[in-house]
Parts: C-alpha cells; sequence; structure tokens
C-alpha cells in the first residue's frame, strides 16, 4: 500500500506516494530525478549513497523513503549556492582529490558532517571519520588533503598549499 | 623540478593543472549509464544459478509472468532461436550469453526478466523458478587437469580434456643447463588469488534499439568502446545490426581497471531484448552480481625459481604457471599473447637466461582473467620476480637493497634486450632505488630493526625494484580480435583559435579531458584550457582500441603530440604567407612564430589559426583540422622502486604499514598533480591484494566471500600515508617522453608489502608468504612452524 | 537488491507499536536503526509482511543516571554513545566499543537497541553489557519486565524479547570508585565485525585487589558469552601478570569460536587469549 511521504530536499519540499520498500537512494534518484547520489554496494559498505538527513550523514541505500517524511535531505546537488562552491567542493577540486568521482558526492557529504562536529581534524581523525566510504581511485590521500583544506577555508585560516608535495 | 616550456597560462606538460572533469563531478552533474532515464525504458534483471555446475532441468517463467510490472522472461532457449546463446570472447573462445542446458559457475546468469520497473524486475527475478540437476564441480585447477578429471567444456566438439592453451617464452634448454651447474637455485610456489577490481560503479548499459531507423544506441560502462562496437557488430551482424548502425557510448565510469573491458553477457541480453521489444533497456549489476559474476584478475598459480651465484649475482630465472581461467578463457589479452605480458618476469636484473610457461585451464568458476589495473599479467610476473629476488638475497645473506644494486641492468645499457624478447626502451634503476632509500632512511631503518630484533620486535622492510611494460602496442605484434592496437587522436581547432579533440580511448577517472589538452597545449601553444577533449562516442571519435594497460598516454596521448605537430607544420606554412617570409626563417615558441632576429614581427597561433579560415594561402587546404593514428614502434617500460616499512604486533600479528615510499619513472610528466594521484591511487589498490582482497570458494564451487562484507576493499584508515616522488628518464621513442603510469603502483606496491612482511618474520622462520597476507595466515604459518602453539 | 514489498506503520507511542505487533503477529518485525534489517530485506534474507517503525515514538533516545543506573534508551543511536559527555567521562568502554561498530554514518542510524535486540553473538554491545553486568528493560502490553543480561541471549537470533515485546532500556549499574573498563576487537578491516572481541570491567579496591570482575566475549560462542571462569580468577586477588594470564587462558579455553572467514577455532582462541590480557590490562590502567 502506498504512502504519502513529504521529504524536503535541498531545501524543497515533495509530496509523494511511495511503496513502503522504496529505497531513500531511489527516491532521490529515480523518483525525484537526481542522480549525482550513487549506490556502489547492496551491503551498507562503500557509502556511495550517502546523504545528510536531518544534518546526520547516512546511508541512502539502507533508509526506507518512508522513514524520511518530514525530514530534511542534503544531496551534493544541495551544497553549492548562489555564491559559489562549498569550501568541501573547492577542497575536493583543488586538491585532486577525485578521479572518476563516483564515490565524490558521498565522500564530501560525510566529510561535510564530520567537518561540522570536528572543525580541525587530524589525519587520523579524518580517516576514520571516512571509514565508511570506499573509494577505489585516489588512494584516500588527497581526499585527506581536500577535507583539511576546507576545513581551514571553513574555519577562515591560511589554505594550506595545493601543490603536490614530492619526497 | 619539473621544467616546463610553456607558460602557466598555456599550461603544456608539467604544470598540475586542475582537472577541468572535476567542475560536473563535485556537483554530481557526472554523467554514468545509471543515470539515463529514455522514455519507455524497461528494466532488467538477472536470474542468477546458486550452483557451480547444473544441468538445468526446468524454468518455470509462469509465475514470475504474473508479476505486476514483468513483460517478459528471457530464457537461453529464447536467445537460440536467434543464435544468441552463445558469444565469442576477447580471447578468442566461447562463452555464453545465457545457458540452455548448464550452468558451469555459481551466480552464472540463467533468464533475465523485463519489467516495468527496477522494483518489478526484481520480483519477477524472485517468482522465476529453475529446477536444477546439480554436478560435482572442479574448483581446482592442478585437478581440472589430472587425467580423469571430468571435461567441463563439453560443448566444445572433441574435446577432451580441460586444458586450454600452453604458451611459453625463452630458452628452455640454456636455462635447464644452467639451473643444473648453477651455485645457488631458490624456488618458491607462489599463489596469486582471485581478485576483483570491484570499481565502484558497477557494470550496466541501456541498450536502445530503434527499430523504425535500425539503429541501436548503446549507452555502457566500457573502457573500450569502438572495440566493444566491432563485436557487438560480430555477433549481431546475423540479425542485420552491422556496425553503421551501432553507436556505442561511454559516458562518465566510475572506474574501470580492467574489469569494464570484457562483454558481459547482461550487455547482450539488453540488446537482445531491446531489439526484440523496440524499446530501450537498462541494466544495472547489483555489487555483489559484479563480485560474483564479472570477469576476475589474477588466479595464477606460479612456481619461480631463480639461479645466480653464492657471490649474489643472479645468472636466469624459470617460471612456470597454472592459469585458472573459470570456464572460458574470457579474458582481455592481445591475441598473441594469451598470458599477456608475463614475459616481463625477468625484471630490472641484467642476465641473459631465462624461460617461462604457463597452462590454462577450465574450471567450474566465473570466466575472466581480466587486468587489476594491470597490463596483462604483468602483476604477477613482477610478484614473481621480486619475491624471488628477495628470497635469493634472504639465502646468498646479502642486504635486498644491495643485491638489486649489483645486479641492476645499467643506464647505458639501454635499449636493453631482454631474454624474454622485450627491448627496453629506458632507464636508471640505480636512481630511483637510491632516492628510494635516502627518502626512507633505509640504512638508519636497518639498524632500528637490529635493535628492535634484540627484543623480539616484528619489524620489517621490502623493496621491490620493477619493470612494468605497457603501452600495448605495436601493430606487428598487438592485436585485440585482430584489431591492430593503435590508438588515436583528431584535433580540431576552431576559427577562433579554440579547439575540440576527439581520442578513441576512453577515461575512467584517469583525467583525460586535462591531460590530452596539455599535450595539445605543449604542441601547439593554444592554453589548455580552450581545448576540450571528448572520447566515448563511436560516432564522432576516431577508431581506437581504449583504455586499459596503461596504454593512453603511450598510444593516444602520442597522437595527439604527432596529429598537433601535423597542425603546427600548417601553421608555420600559413605564418610564412602572413609574415612574408620563408618557413625556413621562422622559430617556434609556445603559442606563436617568429622571424629569425626579428621577434617582434609574429604571429600567434589564435592568428594563424584564423586566417586558416579567412586567408589561407591559394592552393593550401582550408580549415585547421589534424587526426593521427598513432602505431607504436615499441612498448614503454616504466619502473620504479618501492620501500615499505611495516610493524607486526607480536601476539595478534596485526601489519601496521608504518612508511610506504613510492619513486616511480613513468619518463616525462604531463601533469605531476594527476601522476602523483594515480600513484596514490594505484598504492592502495596494491595493498588491497597484499593483505586484504581474495575470493574465496568452497568445493562446492561456492563463493565465500561475494559481498562487500567479506570482500574486504581497503578504506582511508587500512590505506596508509603514501609517500611518492619520481625520478624521470624519457622514454626515447615515443613523441613526448612519456611512458604511463596508472597501474604500475599496483604492480610494485605488493612485492614490496609482502617483502617487508616476510623481512619482519625472518626471525621466526617463515621465508614466504602467500598474498593477501593477514594476521590468520601469518598465526597459522607459525603454528605450522610450531613458533605458536595452540591454547590448551 | 531490492526488498519485498510489505506494509508499514510508524506508531507514535509505545502502546500502539505494541498493539501492532499483536495484531500482525510474527509477520511484523520492529524497524529501529535498520541496518542490521534493511540490508537482510534488500537480500530477500527476511521478507517481513509488516514493518513497524518505531523511530517516531518520543522518549525512547536517551542517556541518563538515574537511581543507581546507567539509563540508555533503546532508540539511542551509537553516535550518541560516542558524543556523549557521560560516557566520554564515566565509561570509556562504550567510547571503545562504539568507535569500532561500523562505520560513521551507520552509527548515525544504528541504536543500542537494535545491537542487543538482534541476538547476534558477533554484535559488539552484548559482550560490553555482559561485562557491565546490565540489565535489559521489555516492555510488552502486560507490562514492563528487567531481565539480568545472563538471561537475555537464547541462541542464534533469539533473545528473551518475546512476541509481542519491545525492547525498551538498557541499565548499567552505576560502578563503584576504583572501577574501570574496556573493550577492544580484532577485526580484518575497519568496520567489520570482530575476528573476536573482549569487553573488560573491573573494580578494584585501594590495595590493588580485586573486587569485581566482569567480562564478555564477542564472535567467539552461539551467543554473547561470559568468561565467568576468567571473573573469578581475578576476583579477590591481587592482580599481577600470573593473575591475567590466568584469566586470559581460561577465556581462550572456555570460548567456542567456530571456523570462517575470519579465521579457525585455534587462532580466534589465541585471539581471545591476547585481547583478555590487553583488556584486563586497560582496564586496570582506567580503575580509579
Amino acid at each position: 500500500m502506498e504512502k504519502e511521504i513529504t521529504v524536503t530536499i535541498n531545501g524543497t519540499a515533495h509530496t509523494v506516494k511511495v511503496e513502503p520498500r522504496l529505497l531513500l537512494v531511489h527516491l532521490i534518484r529515480e523518483n525525484l530525478n537526481m542522480t549525482g547520489t550513487h549506490i556502489g554496494c547492496d551491503t551498507s559498505n562503500c557509502g556511495a549513497c550517502t546523504v545528510l538527513m536531518d544534518g546526520k550523514a547516512v546511508k541512502s541505500c539502507t533508509i526506507l523513503a518512508v522513514q524520511a517524511n518530514g525530514k530534511s535531505i542534503t544531496t551534493v546537488e544541495g551544497l553549492a549556492t548562489a555564491e559559489g562552491l562549498h569550501p568541501i567542493q573547492e577542497g575536493f577540486k583543488e586538491n585532486h582529490a577525485l578521479h572518476c568521482g563516483f564515490c565524490t558526492p558521498g565522500m564530501m557529504l560525510r566529510a561535510v558532517e564530520l567537518l561540522k562536529h570536528n572543525p580541525n581534524p587530524t589525519e587520523e581523525e579524518i580517516r576514520w571519520g571516512i571509514s565508511g566510504n570506499l573509494c577505489r581511485c585516489t588512494g584516500y590521500n588527497n581526499i585527506v588533503k581536500a577535507i583539511q583544506y576546507a576545513g581551514a577555508k571553513m574555519r577562515g585560516d591560511k589554505l594550506p598549499s595545493t601543490e603536490p608535495q614530492f619526497v | 623540478m619539473i621544467q616546463c616550456k610553456t607558460s602557466k597560462e598555456i599550461g603544456g606538460m608539467g604544470h598540475s593543472l586542475k582537472r577541468k572533469e572535476d567542475a560536473r563531478f563535485i556537483q554530481g552533474k557526472g554523467h554514468y549509464v545509471d543515470d539515463i532515464k529514455l522514455d519507455g525504458m524497461l528494466y532488467m534483471d538477472i536470474v542468477r544459478s546458486p550452483y557451480a555446475y547444473a544441468k538445468i532441468k526446468k524454468i518455470n517463467i509462469e509465475k514470475a509472468l504474473k508479476v505486476p510490472g514483468v513483460a517478459a522472461v528471457v530464457t537461453g532457449r529464447d536467445l537460440e532461436k536467434y543464435k544468441l546463446h552463445w558469444m565469442p570472447t576477447l580471447m578468442g573462445d566461447t562463452q555464453m550469453v545465457l545457458p540452455t542446458d548448464t550452468v558451469m559457475y555459481q551466480s552464472q546468469e540463467v533468464a533475465a526478466v523485463i519489467a516495468t520497473s527496477r522494483y518489478a524486475a526484481a520480483d519477477g527475478v524472485d517468482a522465476v523458478e529453475v529446477e536444477y540437476e546439480v554436478m560435482k564441480p572442479v574448483t581446482d585447477p592442478f585437478k581440472a587437469l589430472e587425467k580423469d578429471a571430468p571435461v567441463l567444456r563439453t560443448d566444445k566438439p572433441g574435446k577432451k580434456d580441460n586444458h586450454i592453451w600452453h604458451w611459453e617464452v625463452g630458452d628452455k634448454a640454456k636455462t635447464e643447463a644452467l639451473f643444473k651447474k648453477a651455485e645457488v637455485v631458490v624456488k618458491e610456489n607462489i599463489y596469486l588469488p582471485r581478485i576483483h577490481v570491484a570499481s565502484i560503479e558497477t557494470c550496466g548499459c541501456v541498450a536502445d534499439y530503434d527499430k523504425v531507423n535500425n539503429h541501436l544506441t548503446m549507452y555502457m560502462t566500457t573502457q573500450a568502446p569502438h572495440a566493444i562496437r566491432t563485436v557487438i557488430a560480430l555477433v549481431a551482424g546475423h540479425v542485420g545490426l552491422t556496425e553503421e548502425k551501432i553507436r556505442v557510448i561511454s559516458p562518465d565510469i566510475g572506474g574501470g581497471f580492467g574489469g569494464k573491458v570484457p562483454v558481459y553477457p547482461g550487455y547482450v541480453i539488453a540488446i537482445a531484448v531491446s531489439f526484440l521489444v523496440g524499446k530501450p533497456v537498462k541494466w544495472i549489476e547489483d555489487r555483489s552480481e559484479n563480485l560474483q559474476a564479472d570477469s576476475f584478475a589474477r588466479d595464477y598459480h606460479i612456481t619461480a625459481e631463480l639461479a645466480g651465484t653464492k657471490s649474489g649475482k643472479i645468472q636466469g630465472v624459470r617460471f612456470k604457471v597454472v592459469a585458472d581461467h573459470g570456464y572460458s578463457d574470457s579474458q582481455a589479452a592481445p591475441t598473441k599473447f594469451p598470458a599477456g605480458l608475463f614475459s616481463i618476469g625477468t625484471g630490472s636484473y641484467d642476465y641473459d637466461t631465462a624461460f617461462m610457461e604457463a597452462d590454462a585451464v577450465y574450471t567450474n568458476k566465473p570466466p575472466g582473467g581480466v587486468a587489476y589495473r594491470c597490463s596483462f599479467r604483468v602483476t604477477e610476473a613482477v610478484h614473481a620476480i621480486e619475491r624471488i629476488t628477495d628470497k635469493f638475497a634472504m639465502e646468498v645473506k646479502m642486504d635486498p637493497a644491495q643485491l638489486r644494486m649489483n645486479n641492476f641492468i645499467k643506464k647505458e645499457q639501454f635499449p636493453w634486450k631482454s631474454p624474454t624478447g622485450w627491448t627496453y626502451d629506458s632507464g636508471d634503476y640505480h636512481a630511483a632505488l637510491k632516492k628510494a632509500m635516502d627518502a626512507v632512511g633505509y640504512d638508519a631503518l636497518r639498524k632500528e630493526q637490529a635493535e628492535r630484533r634484540k627484543k623480539g620486535e616484528l619489524m620489517g622492510i621490502g623493496i621491490s625494484s620493477f619493470t612494468e611494460i605497457v603501452g600495448a602496442g605495436p601493430s606487428k605484434d598487438f592485436d585485440i580480435l585482430g584489431i591492430k592496437m593503435f590508438d588515436s587522436a583528431e584535433i580540431r581547432v576552431h576559427p577562433t583559435g579554440k579547439a575540440i579533440a576527439r581520442f578513441g580511448t576512453k577515461s575512467q577517472g584517469q583525467g583525460h579531458e586535462t591531460t590530452y589538452a596539455q599535450i595539445i597545449a605543449e604542441e601547439l601553444g593554444i592554453p589548455a584550457e580552450n581545448i576540450a577533449v571528448e572520447e566515448g562516442d563511436t560516432d564522432t571519435a576516431p577508431y581506437g582500441l581504449g583504455t586499459y594497460a596503461s596504454r593512453s598516454t603511450p598510444t593516444a596521448g602520442a597522437a595527439a603530440a604527432v596529429a598537433a605537430r601535423k597542425l603546427r607544420d600548417k601553421a608555420r606554412k600559413i605564418a610564412a604567407y602572413l609574415l612574408e617570409v620563408s618557413e625556413a626563417d621562422l622559430e617556434w615558441e609556445p603559442g606563436k612564430f617568429f622571424v629569425k632576429g626579428a621577434p617582434q614581427k609574429s604571429k600567434t597561433i589564435q592568428e594563424i589559426v584564423f586566417a586558416a579560415y579567412t586567408n589561407h594561402p591559394q592552393g593550401m587546404e582550408a580549415g585547421f583540422e589534424a587526426t593521427h593514428y598513432y602505431d607504436p614502434p615499441n612498448l614503454t617500460f616504466p619502473f620504479g622502486s618501492y620501500i615499505c616499512v611495516v610493524d607486526i604486533d607480536k601476539e595478534t600479528y596485526e601489519i601496521k604499514v608504518r612508511r610506504f615510499v613510492a619513486i616511480d619513472d613513468c619518463g616525462n610528466i604531463i601533469n605531476p598533480m594527476i601522476v602523483q594521484g594515480q600513484v596514490h591511487g594505484g598504492l592502495t589498490q596494491g595493498i588491497a591484494p597484499a593483505m586484504y582482497e581474495e575470493f574465496i570458494y568452497d568445493e562446492d564451487g561456492n563463493i565465500l566471500n561475494g559481498t562487500f562484507m567479506d570482500y574486504l576493499v581497503p578504506t582511508a584508515v587500512e590505506s596508509p600515508h603514501w609517500e611518492t616522488g619520481h625520478t624521470i628518464t624519457p622514454s626515447p621513442h615515443h613523441p613526448i617522453g612519456a611512458k604511463g603510469v596508472g597501474e604500475s603502483p599496483t604492480v610494485g606496491a605488493p612485492p614490496a608489502i609482502a617483502n617487508a612482511i616476510v623481512d619482519a618474520l625472518t626471525p621466526l622462520g617463515i621465508t614466504h608468504l602467500d598474498i593477501p597476507i593477514t594476521p590468520y595466515k601469518i598465526w597459522k604459518a607459525l603454528k605450522e612452524k610450531g613458533v605458536v602453539k595452540p591454547v590448551a | 537488491m531490492i526488498p519485498a514489498p510489505f506494509d508499514y506503520s510508524s506508531p507514535t507511542s509505545i502502546q500502539e507499536a505494541l498493539n501492532l505487533l499483536k495484531k500482525h503477529g510474527d509477520d511484523a518485525k520492529i524497524l529501529a536503526g535498520g541496518h542490521s534489517l534493511i540490508p537482510m530485506m534488500k537480500l530477500r534474507l527476511a521478507t517481513p509482511a509488516h514493518l513497524i517503525d518505531i523511530n517516531s515514538i518520543p522518549g525512547l533516545s536517551y542517556i541518563k543516571e538515574e537511581g543507581g543506573f546507567l539509563k540508555i534508551g533503546a532508540l539511542t543511536r551509537e553516535v550518541m554513545l560516542e558524543e556523549s559527555d557521560i560516557i566520554k567521562a564515566k565509561y570509556p568502554i562504550f567510547t571503545d566499543a562504539s568507535k569500532l561498530i561500523a562505520d560513521p554514518q551507520v552509527r548515525n542510524m544504528g541504536t543500542i537497541g537494535g545491537n542487543i535486540a538482534h541476538g547476534d553473538a558477533a554484535n559488539d554491545h552484548p559482550a560490553v553489557m555482559i561485562a557491565l553486568r546490565a540489565q535489559v528493560v521489555i516492555t510488552g502490553l502486560q507490562g514492563t519486565r528487567t531481565v539480568p543480561i545472563d538471561e537475555f541471549f537464547h541462541g542464534f537470533y533469539s533473545t528473551a524479547v518475546q512476541a509481542g515485546e519491545i525492547l525498551t532500556e538498557i541499565q548499567v549499574p552505576i560502578p563503584p570508585k576504583g572501577t574501570g573498563s574496556a573493550y577492544h576487537k580484532l577485526e580484518r578491516k575497519v568496520g567489520d565485525y570482530a575476528t573476536a572481541g573482549v569487553a573488560v570491567q573491573v573494580t578494584m579496591d585501594g590495595s590493588g585487589k580485586c573486587n569485581a570482575a566482569g567480562i564478555g566475549l564477542t564472535n567467539v560462542n552461539a551467543t554473547p558469552m561470559r568468561a565467568k571462569r576468567s571473573e573469578d580468577a581475578l576476583i579477590g586477588k591481587k592482580i599481577d601478570d600470573n593473575v591475567i594470564n590466568q584469566a586470559a587462558h581460561f577465556a581462550a579455553l572456555d570460548c567456542n569460536p567456530s571456523k570462517d572467514l575470519r579465521g579457525d577455532e585455534d587462532f580466534k582462541r589465541a585471539m581471545i587469549q591476547t585481547l583478555t590480557k590487553r583488556m584486563i590490562q586497560k582496564a586496570l590502567s582506567r580503575a580509579k
């Protein structure tokens, strides 16, 4: 039996009728056509589907759309504003923190939540903080750098160098 | 420091230009296959076999057809009517699209459900009832080779065993003679298990057949769109789908690493269904399907032997391989190289005797043998030589760094002819290892290790000094299904001096949109930001064999440079005409021609291009476009030296990678930032098989770890902080002196890690462990040696 | 990977949830964090006809000290345990455990009630609760009952929560002065289920003697298990290396691991021995 739900996504309220079994990620991608949120596994391991639900990073492939009723969701499409890119987006771009781009939206959204709780995380804290997001391309070094860069930008500190460092 | 010939504004080679492609990805505007939605699109989901080997007695589709939204269920019998139930593999073997009688591995496709939604298709799959008669599978390749083993490929008339092919290279008699008389011979059985590329995007497609126009548009996750178009035409030409009626579009790809080279049954079924119903059909794999059924990598059982002198001189190697290909040889290797480029396994060392052989075997496991971010079996070869070299160093009691230094091919010996027939283009192996040793502080680490060993602590240092072989390849030797392995570039410069360049390759994250633009910027002086790069659409891109095996820079990158040089030659003619001087009086600096001795008299490339459309010399062809198909004269041979430092807990045997220094030499560097990024990523895909990833099958052929819960892809916590650097030894034959780099770290890292772990455990009597090396594996090995005892 | 169809209710009171449970009987499942249940439903290993989502019931998410107990509401998310000041200051064992459970996103959804009610010996909180000698509050239409943790786990995925009941609270006795606790598990990679895990709580008197001890083991038995002989080896003793080794040895002997991809029996016993030793040492170092 279909349920009517209202989910606010990136500030816009959507009232839709859905099957209870519809996964939140499919509501976002299929019903509402926002395809920036990706699916990478079946078992809640990869984090490609990460979105913010009421500010908390969650795996939208393991949440029913009906569970998001009345909640506010932020997807990658909601990160940038009229003023420009979100610091995390800038951080990823400036620090070569993405290759194929598939894990990037989920990785950035988790990073946003991480920085909210811990504005100046250590490398160790960042690595544990993104341990629910798999990246197969970058080897993570530059993702760490990107999150540190975004943190500095959000704190208003001097931005770290984005040049590659070699031994 | 990398010297740049162009200004930062032009952004040619050597600049760490930020990537052009990132703008869309960071905004969620990447366009991947699963993002495509077409009017009337149907969804396909696949029924898979729970058994590794079984006869199909009956497929009952009645219940499935009653599921709301289900439009059709397709079986092998349906495809048989159109002779589409079998297909050729890229290695000239055959593979089922859907079975008519027998399933040959667990998770093999059995039937396809077509429905109006993803959810209905899944419900349909749940409702299909299949009756099987289960048979005893053969999962061990050695058992499959035994005389009384059941013959698996009964579809092949006259096939009396499970042997696929034998391959050998080198001088067998000379090698045997050496091994008989050598002072020191070391031997090890080395197994590289089945692993999976596990790109975060799985495979999928949207097949869109237009009945009215008899035209197929195939959006798919492929690393080689043109080759796929040709394969589709070969498979489906008999039903009227000839090559000009097929357009393959490879949109953004969420990681490839070799796993998106083969043609999987799902693609073919989607095409067949779209062809029959005249509607677009989408098929997107689940992760478990991707892991359990798509092409695997490795599964090489290697016996490696090395002969040398007591004083530590390496004199020869002998490798013998049994390659488990599953039920079909569906690897993606060049035709003449069934064992890929395994013959690079002589390594970075100077000796003249080698013999290698391989036998491939059918078993009841998924078909394949693709790369895992590596060039055709190079990882297997490098692992064997770098492991056995360490064992030899141990045997002759020499420091493994010193032993390598003593045996390296010297800089002045290049081009160097290897005993297996390759001509290494260039190298300076001593410099790379020296740089790595200095960066890690090798001597101090060895001292620290000696101190820690006295206290019973387990610290290890491992080296890998690898030679890669990439850039397949020269047409005299390299083809896939007969198509020579050149690649292509087409550059069109618009009247206002901005350009679009198209290529036969296909980026899956490598950054081609940026690096190809930089190559053209280097050659023409047009700013890289004014050069759009496009790939992946067979209707617009020139023919090419695609991106894998680190071949894009060596082939298409070279094509870009040569095509740009053709344009520069034309530009010189136009400039001479405009400046009213002879061509010989002109000199080039990036971005303009000027008159020798009168630099104020010049024409910029933009002025010249504008003239090509508005004021070109009489008799000259108008416009400013060039295409080049580049057939490389040789492969390129990137190399590097990696040093890994590990600490192992002496009770839990947890392994901590304390340091990892990687020095790569990929010749001239197009974009240092991107090269470094590729190295970082490759290193994490090196630690993955070294310590975490492998597929495990039970004797009934069941895969025991077919999801991300148990197939252990490293996170940011397992992946250490990589320290990377480079030396630069240009390729002498490549137009821009570049070599290719994406795979070197995946190739070079596993033996460095394995060597470090074994080094740490040497005091406990361990001389070898197969990868992935886990705490459990170490504990078991120590138990066998009596070092640890079960609790009693 | 799509779940089979089901009906869904989102009650806003315990009473309503219990009524729904009664109405739907065995066809219904409780949805809390969902991170064990929904993956099983996607794989169609679980196909409940009705899901009762208790997330809209107010008042089930809290961490508070009251009446001699640390009381944790069943819907308390793992992340709240990680971030709670009370936990950080007085119950570091929860911080040890929470950090090792799955990953941050899962911990944002996963609940402590679900972790325990799932009855999975591979989950981490059960061993912790055994070490802390917690009790579990279960609510049914007949009212509320409290079950000691030692009577809670009945078998594989089977607990004291009966049909028609909901786990509503966990109560941990507030430890006396001189108490320290610690948890660690070995995992193949971060976020994995335990190869083996050990939770220890010890209470020391001022003279270096152990007054009380609790030791729970993760994933080395069909149910989460108490290492009774190991506890007894500590209680009443002055703790030295010999005593610790004896306790660790008993834990290794008494557990019942089975062979799987994480290791064979011998390996797991050996790891339990090492972890027990280390966790006792760590708990001691925290005892104050």
